[in-house]
């Protein structure tokens, strides 16, 4: 079943043309894939279904229902939540703080609470009184997705989950992910990192310019046909 | 060679936006440039037009070390560029925004560039638009004129950050259709893209950043299919 879906998205800012009509769906447990080079409108995707960004009302769907003129804290309450990039903690806020302020609009028939995000990541509990600034980026990365997990959303969605992190921590992070995954949350990825995005996705998008370039199964798409979906060459 | 990088290098605080950077570029040439977000592109730019200082390396433009000459003096001198996020006088016209960037750039009265201004404004497509505010033009208006803009200083080199995102394609290739005659018309240019295909149609050379460093150089199309372009890109091996 279609949980989310998007048809003929477009998106500006101002009259600069970020999205060029992005036709898109997510079923119900699936992790998908967004990849493409910088400036392929990937991050401006995540905030458009989110309502960061003003929208056509009949672009986004959640379950077959119009939420495209829906606000960003209305959109969370249906049990979407963003992990956005560069992870954006609240500075003056400790780790539990910043995880208790994703309870807004929390919903209460999911798996998620603050005892079960400190099991996933138990770095967290122990800095639980730390202030968010002084943990290293993997532990903020976690910080992001536990403080997205607490509304307990039915589709998570992941800005670049790996940026600026060492492998090792991109590969506990990663690991994280299937877990979360395992407990039914569709997962909508948006990644430069290649290898790992495709590692976790049922399937994937590569977006060029505001458009979708290619589409299909990670194991379907060879690495001459991803090169041409990235530059258009 | 009209431009010559040598070893330049500009960090900060810990991060080396540049580093080590090597490059040449001869009269009448069109090089591209291309990396991810974050490579030291316009770090490189800001440091040739003079808006940031190296602390090592030099910059020859046209066999003169210009290396701690001020921007005014480059742009003098015969360096032009366009910003990324296009900031004209809106209050002006298109005219008014192209006299003052020639009456500037190249030192003259307004009497001496009028004339130069309107050819401007024709070869860039803008003449129906001249006495236009500048801020009531759409986003193709404001980087032709950004495009005018750099072209009314009377440059010898051309430096162009990021002007083809955001257009459809119609739009799109009208811009480019602009730069290809620019540089067919004697112009040497140097191409900050990340509309790559776009990038790869016009310029003769592509250079690739990542973290400050040049890691390829060469001929267009071979660069796009390197092993070190689909390892930065896509984090994989070709």
């Amino acid at each position: 079943m279609t949980v989310l879906e998007t048809r003929e998205l477009t998106a500006f800012y101002g009259d600069f043309q970020a999205l060029f009509g992005i036709t898109f769906a997510l079923e119900e447990g699936e992790t998908v894939a967004i990849i493409g080079a910088n400036g392929a409108g990937k991050s401006t995707f995540l905030k458009a279904i989110t309502g960061l960004l003003p929208r056509a009302s009949a672009a986004v769907r959640l379950d077959g229902r119009d939420i495209g003129a829906l606000p960003a804290f209305e959109i969370v309450k249906l049990g979407v939540a963003l992990v956005p990039e560069g992870r954006r903690l609240f500075p003056s806020l400790s780790v539990e703080e910043n995880l208790l302020v994703g309870a807004y609009g929390r919903r209460l028939d999911g798996p998620w609470t603050l005892a079960t995000i400190y099991r996933l990541f138990p770095m967290l509990r122990e800095r639980r009184n730390a202030p968010s600034t002084t943990l290293s980026g993997g532990q903020q990365q976690m910080v992001a997705i536990g403080r997205s997990l607490m509304s307990n959303p039915r589709i998570l969605l992941c800005d670049e989950l790996s940026l600026g992190l060492a492998p090792i921590v991109i590969r506990d992070i990663y690991a994280a992910l299937t877990d979360i995954k395992a407990r039914g949350t569709s997962v909508v990825l948006v990644e430069q990192d290649l290898v790992h995005a495709m590692s976790v996705a049922d399937r994937a998008y590569c977006f060029m310019e505001g458009r979708v370039s290619l589409t299909g199964r990670p194991q379907d798409l060879s690495r001459d046909a991803i090169h041409a979906a990235y530059f258009g060459l | 060679m009209i431009l010559r990088l040598d070893n330049l290098t500009r960090s900060f605080g810990s991060l080396k936006a540049v580093d080590g950077v090597n490059l040449e570029v001869a009269q009448g040439e069109a090089l591209g440039i291309i990396g991810p977000n974050g490579a030291g592109k316009s770090t490189l730019f800001n440091l040739v037009t003079g808006l940031l200082r190296p602390e090592a390396g030099s910059i020859w433009f046209d066999g003169r070390d210009i290396t701690r000459a001020p921007p005014r003096v480059r742009c003098i001198a015969g360096i032009g560029r366009s910003f990324q996020i296009p900031h004209p006088f809106e209050n002006l016209t298109v005219f008014e925004n192209l006299l003052v960037a020639a009456i500037h750039g190249r030192r003259q009265r307004e009497p001496q560039v009028v004339d130069a201004c309107g050819d401007i404004l024709e070869q860039t497509g803008l003449i129906a638009f001249a006495n236009r505010r500048a801020g009531t033009l759409n986003l193709l208006g404001r980087k032709r004129l950004e495009l005018a803009r750099a072209l009314a200083g009377a440059p010898r080199l051309l430096l162009l950050d990021e002007i083809a995102g955001g257009l459809t394609e119609a739009e799109c290739a009208e811009l480019v259709q602009l730069v290809q005659d620019i540089n067919k018309s004697g112009m040497t240019i140097v191409w900050v893209e990340h509309v790559v295909h776009v990038l790869v149609a016009v310029v003769s050379r592509l250079a690739v950043l990542n973290f400050g460093r040049k890691i390829v150089e060469g001929e267009p199309r071979s660069v796009m299919a390197s092993a070190e372009v689909r390892e930065i890109y896509m984090g994989i091996a070709a």
